[in-house]
């Protein structure tokens, strides 16, 4: 059941309008910090290219490890926006509303943020022309497409074009918003942004037309982006624990579980961070949560299939790697933990109401269930690499050097702060969405108590 | 000039029996194509280069303890699962039945290296260094690779050509065992020959379809150009059984 306070419009301008009109006390702080943070990460990567991959843990065989691992879960992370804007948008959730904005913008900068891994993790960053684009005219030869990792940026690239415009065509009306309290150069921006946005119904039409279209043709990328980055694994016949045919769909329900969890943590942090309690309510935690719950539990299955398929071959090799996965110090540890952070505590806990209508609690479990999935990608990527081949004389272990995971603390911060510069740009909470969701709620009178509905009008 | 002819298919016979695992091949293989030094540091952080390595196993029980060599250079794949794999086409399959690293196109996404089941892709993390005085000893022949790219087992690619191109300046076919590795000429005990296997008069290929032949992880449908000869044991039975209970 929906509880819904009733505001008007104004109210909705002046709340949601606080992070971009005004400046919160924090924001410049956090800001300079992050930036600080973000600025010592570009020169380690210079660093990097100028020593060569030395300076990580990388050894052989395990050739790939906390680099591709961030960036899977950053391609992970960037489910957040297809589920929540476009299949909930199709499936007319009337909850998603405030939430839309903040998970595609969440995709935007989670993927700018994985298309930056490879390249931090490629040997010779500086020729990585030959890779993405096809420019080797005079020699004639063009990347390869049968290589999962030219795949890569493709699928990215299109779901980052995809994004972009979903977000831009939703932004529009906001821009008007914002070009009406503006003055001077902002205005100028705003009005160049808004492109001549009236309100009138023809425009209010072809907005939502827009937006209908863009999350219809996002959907296969729902099923693309992270198949692709699987095959990345699972095309790789010469590492037992990557090579299975599961690897697609168990990558992608696993990336709107760590995606959905990251809009949680989001939304809990737009809450406090700027105020909007009368936006982002508790019932839209709730029905997150309820989302989540069956996403986690579709994804411990795809995990237990995972492990009995590996298995069921009673190949030695396969064996050998699952009992270090699973078994050894110090990645028993880490097994427990992921089983631990990923479903056995979060969700759980998300089965009584009172969990999922409070705030902080809906916090902290989400980035519990994002530290599992990290882990889950960790524990595939590197145990699978260290047991590699029968051939036990190269086994090889793997500990990231503090370099590798200044990286990954970098990559958050990158995250955080782009997020925030947005906000000061563009409101983080749609106002139109807002206003078209107070339109279309009412209440209804079943017996003696009053039942808050939504009405839509259908098309004829 | 061009040199390639599409006739051969260059491959390899190990006969692991002959191996005393001196590693003298891995010297010879590091002197010959200007493979980094490797020290102490490199060993602790397995990133050893090596392009020819030779594997050391226990067999039995002690006091019957019995040291079992095998060495493993790039298996020159007809179905390589490294290149499919690379996104920029620096490793390819060239028409001499030989997998090939194009040092010049790799941009060290270690993605081979992955895909590659024997594990003979080594990977450059840092510039290589040479003591002082053995800058000069580096073979003109052979590309110093620099930090950032993969490089492997090239079938001494450089002796190849060379000897093609002499028999070429001669007017002559290449004879059998005119060209030879860098491993196989250290090799003290002859374990290693190589040569054309599409020529069926080669030492090679007679190697090749001996009893004793076998190539490494069939069962991933690779098709090695580098074919081992099993070491014999004391008695027959023992071998056959041990090859029946074989998965490949």
């Amino acid at each position: 059941m929906q509880q819904r306070k009733s505001v008007t419009q104004e109210y909705t301008n002046s709340v949601l309008l606080n992070g971009t009109l005004e400046t919160p006390k924090w924001w410049p702080y956090l800001v300079s910090i992050l930036s600080f943070f973000v600025l010592v990460g570009i020169g380690l990567f210079f660093v990097q290219i100028y020593y060569g991959l030395g300076v990580t843990g990388l050894s052989r065989p395990v050739y790939w490890g906390l680099y591709i691992t961030t960036f899977v879960f950053w391609v992970g992370i960037s489910h957040a926006g297809i589920m929540i804007s476009a299949i909930l948008r199709l499936t007319q959730a009337e909850w998603r509303r405030p939430v839309t904005r903040a998970a595609e913008i969440l995709t935007i900068f989670s993927l700018l943020t994985a298309l930056v891994f490879p390249l931090i993790h490629a040997g010779r960053t500086w020729r990585i022309i030959y890779w993405l684009l096809p420019f080797d005219f005079a020699r004639g030869i063009w990347p390869n497409i049968r290589s999962p990792l030219f795949m890569d940026p493709i699928a990215i690239g299109t779901y980052l074009t995809g994004s972009t415009l979903f977000l831009f065509v939703a932004l529009i009306p906001d821009l008007a918003v914002l070009r009406d309290r503006t003055t001077g150069l902002r205005k100028g921006f705003y009005t160049i942004l808004a492109m001549g946005w009236r309100g009138n119904p023809r425009q209010w039409k072809m907005q939502v037309v827009g937006g209908i279209l863009l999350s219809a043709l996002m959907l296969p990328i729902f099923v693309s982006v992270h198949s692709i980055v699987s095959w990345d694994f699972a095309v790789t016949i010469g590492v037992e624990g990557w090579h299975s045919t599961i690897f697609a769909p168990y990558f992608v329900i696993g990336a709107v579980h760590s995606g959905v969890s990251a809009v949680v943590t989001m939304m809990a942090l737009m809450r406090w961070g700027w105020g909007w309690n009368d936006f982002i309510r508790p019932e839209h935690f709730d029905a997150l949560a309820r989302l989540l719950t069956v996403v986690a539990t579709a994804w411990l299955g795809f995990t237990f299939l995972e492990l009995l398929f590996s298995l069921y071959g009673l190949d030695a090799p396969e064996i050998a790697l699952r009992e270090m996965q699973i078994f050894q110090y110090p990645w028993n540890m880490l097994f427990l933990l992921f089983l631990l952070t990923g479903f056995i505590i979060p969700v759980p806990m998300w089965l009584f109401k009172r969990v999922r209508t409070n705030i902080a609690l809906m916090f902290w479990s989400s980035i519990m269930v994002n530290i599992g999935m990290w882990l889950e990608r960790f524990l595939i990527i590197v145990p699978g690499l260290s047991r590699k081949t029968p051939f036990v004389f190269t086994w090889e272990s793997y500990t990231p050097s503090w370099f590798e995971w200044y990286i990954l603390f970098w990559s958050f911060c990158w995250v955080t702060l782009l997020m925030l510069l947005f906000s000061k740009v563009f409101p983080l909470v749609p106002l139109f969405e807002q206003k078209e969701s107070e339109v279309f709620s009412d209440s209804v009178k079943i017996g003696r108590a009053n039942v808050p509905t939504i009405f839509r009008e259908e098309e004829e | 000039m061009v040199i390639e002819n599409k006739d051969r298919n260059w491959g390899m016979v190990i006969d692991t029996d002959k191996c005393t695992g001196c590693n003298g091949c891995v010297i010879a293989c590091q002197v010959e194509n200007n493979v980094p030094l490797n020290d102490q540091n490199k060993f602790e952080r397995g990133r050893v280069m090596s392009w020819m390595r030779v594997e050391r196993y226990w067999e039995g029980e002690f006091p019957e303890v019995k040291a079992r060599f095998i060495p493993i250079p790039c298996q020159h794949c007809a179905n390589a699962p490294c290149e499919p794999v690379c996104p920029v086409y620096a490793t390819y399959h060239n028409n001499e039945g030989m997998n090939i690293q194009v040092y010049n196109r790799c941009v060290g996404t270690r993605y081979c290296a992955n895909g590659c089941p024997y594990i003979v892709r080594f990977f450059n993390y840092w510039e290589p260094i040479w003591p002082e005085e053995m800058r000069n000893h580096l073979n003109p022949d052979v590309t110093v690779r620099s930090r950032g790219i993969m490089e492997k087992c090239s079938f001494c690619i450089q002796r190849i050509r060379r000897g093609a191109r002499k028999a070429k300046e001669e007017n002559r076919e290449l004879e059998d065992g005119e060209i030879t590795t860098a491993c196989q000429d250290a090799c003290s005990t002859q374990a290693i020959t190589f040569g054309d296997l599409n020529d069926p008069e080669s030492k090679v290929s007679k190697l090749s379809k001996d009893d004793r032949s076998y190539t490494l992880m069939p069962h991933l449908n690779t098709d090695p150009n580098v074919i081992y000869l099993a070491s014999i044991k004391e008695n027959k039975e023992e071998f056959q059984e041990e090859k029946a209970n074989s998965h490949d």
